[in-house]
């Protein structure tokens, strides 16, 4: 396996020696960052990870300078943001980024998803690594829905309250545990400010469990390599080039074009991707007409409304997320990775895509007649794709022949043989 | 082409295009049509006309302020740049004389007392609080206006295929005020009398204009028509007791009498003795809704500018890093 190449660093001097000896991070930097061989193949659908990275740490750094001047207690936290809007320095360019920059994570997050699934990077031997980003994005919602509540607006309150009382179904499992849960969850017989402190709380400790699971992400991937645009791995020489210049420069480019779209919302549409009501302070006596949550979640709101039953509703809502975890069992197609060479699959692939749009833009409207219907064919394809098409298309599908090796695909079957040409140096 | 076929043209050329002006969208929940208007600070490259906004304050100030406190905003903010930037001396003397005093305290005696709002205060509304407001108004209660620009929005009305690319529009041209049209489509839509509706023998609603209403019988006026599903028939819901026909207005019954009036504030007046705009019902409404979103949306100017020199930056940076990693990739087919 390529990724555990030589280490090729050579510390120079004797305080890097010194410090190699003792604690080599230098050396971790150069295996790892800089010459960590990467395949020569990756298209941009790759610097997605890059990116998410970066919005990470754009998060935490916004969202503990926004703690700096956030309130929060029922009475002063929806007056308190507008304060940090109007009257702190540049404090209406600080909500912005952090309010648009969870939106813009969550793009990325779902590109990075689909390119998995697209190129089948969830197959062996990178289940692990697979099932390490289903926990991030896990504690990513979880914290985008903690979050939304801070600013205590309108649809703050109201959709804490719906996500909160949908734990009260359980009441139907155990007497009695639904609103013990419930009541556990708002510290108290409704929602208060006690509420709104917990999930202050909550919501500033979550990103840093994040900051964990990516830590192990990455270390998951640095042991079994990337995986490429042709579902192999890199095998020799020719099929990688160092990640530094050659990822790095591709994924600062990409990052780049991504900050141009990030910052465009935040200077010219920065209400785009937010609810209007979240504009009026939280009042437990005024329903909103239509209580929505933010729209990375309504793919999931939708399969939530779809089921007739509430606990069903729930139990179809939380499966959605879960049954993510087990797709590297689920797909039993082992003789190719990527889609690339699944004429069939490919299909199903972007049927599954349309579904989660289909599915996202019903989750904001309300759940009657024709939208109600549609919600439902898009529940049952999105469950049948995990649990029928994977599994049994993965027995059936006659796949297409991959090329040997990434070299292959990339410089012709003689080019692959002997040389590639721009040998990278230092190649472990 | 005869003349009329070239009338025939014309008023068809005229009208598409006139259809694909007008944008409709609804009020939150209303599922009401309302007009995108063409606002001095749409659009990406759009910033507030601070004329406009000094019209709109004194729109306020005469008008509004009545009912609707703007506790959010600040006096100081009426000086500062990006907004309606009056002279500081004349906010100090607006501050001095204005309507409602302002509660501070306790003094040396231990006692709160009330005195004139300084600069540096949020504007006094005209209630204590909302319980204060709802008796003096009937039990309405009219809200705070300082965020409701931004606290109001528009809903797509229409066909669902479009809605993407509609909403891709909006992003790409940066639309970001429906709430600033809906408060103008509520103030300039209010109507004497709910609309005509007569009944079909199936017992369905149907509109009828207001001249065909005059000399017909059996006319219902309907504030807005429960459709019924089936058999039963559509249920005609009349305007209550004390509430104005609204045609912006979620549920088209608001409590709020008509606001404005033809010449209801005296704007300033150019050197041949005519107002700088005409004092219209029309105007009056545009000039106070573009102070609300200034009001909801102070920093928007400086968002904007900063916005540009930012994606300016970004763009050459991106540009440099494009032939960056083409260079270093050159040599290396992938």
């Amino acid at each position: 396996m390529m990724a555990h190449h030589e280490s090729t660093y050579e510390p120079q001097g004797r305080w890097a020696k010194w410090l190699d000896e003792r604690l080599p991070v230098p050396r971790l930097v150069h295996d790892q960052l800089v010459e960590f061989p990467t395949p020569r193949n990756l298209n941009y659908l790759w610097t997605f990870g890059g990116i998410l990275t970066f919005c990470l740490v754009a998060q935490i750094i916004t969202g503990i300078v926004l703690a700096m001047h956030y309130q929060p207690s029922g009475a002063d936290a929806f007056n308190s943001v507008d304060t940090i809007r109007r009257d702190v320095n540049y404090g209406w360019l600080l909500t912005k980024l952090h309010a648009v920059g969870a939106s813009m994570f969550f793009i990325a997050v779902y590109i990075h998803i689909f390119r998995g699934l697209y190129y089948g990077s969830y197959k062996a031997p990178r289940e692990i690594l697979w099932i390490l980003g289903v926990f991030i994005f896990i504690a990513m919602m979880a914290t985008a829905f903690l979050g939304y509540a801070l600013p205590w607006g309108q649809m703050s309150f109201w959709g804490v309250t719906v996500i909160t009382n949908l734990f009260s179904s359980l009441d139907g499992v155990i007497d009695g545990l639904g609103t013990a849960i419930v009541q556990w969850l708002w510290g108290g017989y409704s929602i208060t400010g006690k509420t709104l402190n917990r999930f202050f709380s909550l919501h500033y400790l979550v990103p840093f469990i994040i900051v964990g699971l990516v830590g192990l992400h990455i270390w998951a991937l640095h042991v079994v390599g990337q995986n490429s645009p042709t579902g192999l791995d890199v095998k020799t020489k020719a099929d990688a080039v160092p990640m530094y210049p050659f990822a790095v420069a591709k994924d600062v480019f990409a990052m780049f074009v991504f900050l141009i779209v990030f910052l465009w919302f935040v200077f010219f549409v920065p209400d785009y991707m937010s609810h209007a009501d979240n504009y009026t302070p939280a009042n437990p006596l005024a329903t909103p007409p239509h209580i929505v949550p933010e729209w990375y979640f309504l793919p999931f709101y939708a399969i939530l409304r779809a089921i007739p039953s509430k606990l069903g509703g729930v139990m179809a809502m939380f499966a959605a997320i879960v049954v993510l975890l087990f797709v590297p069992w689920l797909d039993r197609c082992r003789t190719v990775r990527s889609t690339r060479y699944r004429p069939v699959y490919k299909w199903f692939f972007w049927a599954l895509v349309v579904a989660c749009l289909g599915l996202g833009y019903l989750g904001a409207k309300p759940p009657e007649g024709a939208y109600i219907v549609w919600a439902r064919i898009f529940t049952v394809y999105y469950f049948a794709h995990f649990l029928l098409v994977l599994p049994i298309l993965g027995l059936i599908e006659t796949t297409n022949q991959p090329p040997a090796s990434i070299a292959e695909s990339v410089l012709g079957k003689a080019g692959s043989d002997s040389r590639a040409d721009a040998e990278p140096a230092n190649q472990g | 082409m005869t003349t009329s076929k070239k009338i025939a043209a014309f008023v068809f050329v005229a009208s598409v295009a006139g259809i694909m002006n007008t944008t409709v969208a609804s009020a939150a929940g209303g599922g009401v049509a309302i007009e995108r208007q063409a606002w001095s600070f749409s659009g990406p490259f759009g910033l507030y006309d601070q004329g406009q906004l000094q019209r709109g304050f004194q729109v306020y100030q005469n008008v509004c302020a009545g009912c609707h406190g703007i506790d959010r905003v600040r006096f100081r903010n009426l000086v500062e740049p990006g907004g309606p930037g009056f002279p500081e001396a004349d906010v100090k003397a607006l501050a001095a004389d204005w309507a409602n005093a302002v509660v501070d305290g306790p003094n040396d005696d231990g006692e709160m007392f009330e005195r004139p709002p300084r600069l540096s205060d949020a504007i006094p509304g005209p209630y204590k609080n909302e319980k204060q407001a709802r008796a003096a108004q009937n039990g309405a209660y009219p809200p705070d206006l300082s965020l409701i620009a931004r606290a109001r929005g528009v809903e797509y009305t229409g066909p669902v295929w479009w809605h993407p690319f509609h909403m891709l529009k909006d992003m790409a041209t940066a639309y970001q005020e429906g709430g600033v049209d809906y408060i103008y489509a509520l103030l300039t839509g209010y109507r004497d009398e709910a609309p005509a509706f007569k009944r079909t023998e199936d017992g369905k609603l149907v509109a009828v204009s207001d001249a065909d209403a005059e000399d017909a019988t059996g006319v219902e006026r309907c504030a807005s028509v429960t459709h019924a599903n089936g058999a039963e028939k559509d249920v005609c819901v009349a305007l209550q007791e004390g509430m104005q026909y609204n045609a912006a207005f979620p549920g088209h019954q608001i409590a709020m009498t008509p606001p404005l009036s033809d010449e209801a504030v005296e704007y300033k007046k150019n050197a041949d003795g005519k107002p700088v705009v005409p004092e219209t019902t029309a105007q009056h409404a545009r000039d106070v809704a573009a102070f609300l979103a200034w009001a909801a949306d102070p920093s928007h100017d400086q968002r904007k500018r900063l916005g540009w020199q930012v994606l300016l930056y970004l763009l050459i940076t991106t540009i440099l890093l494009y032939y960056a990693k083409k260079a270093i990739w050159k040599r290396v087919k992938h």
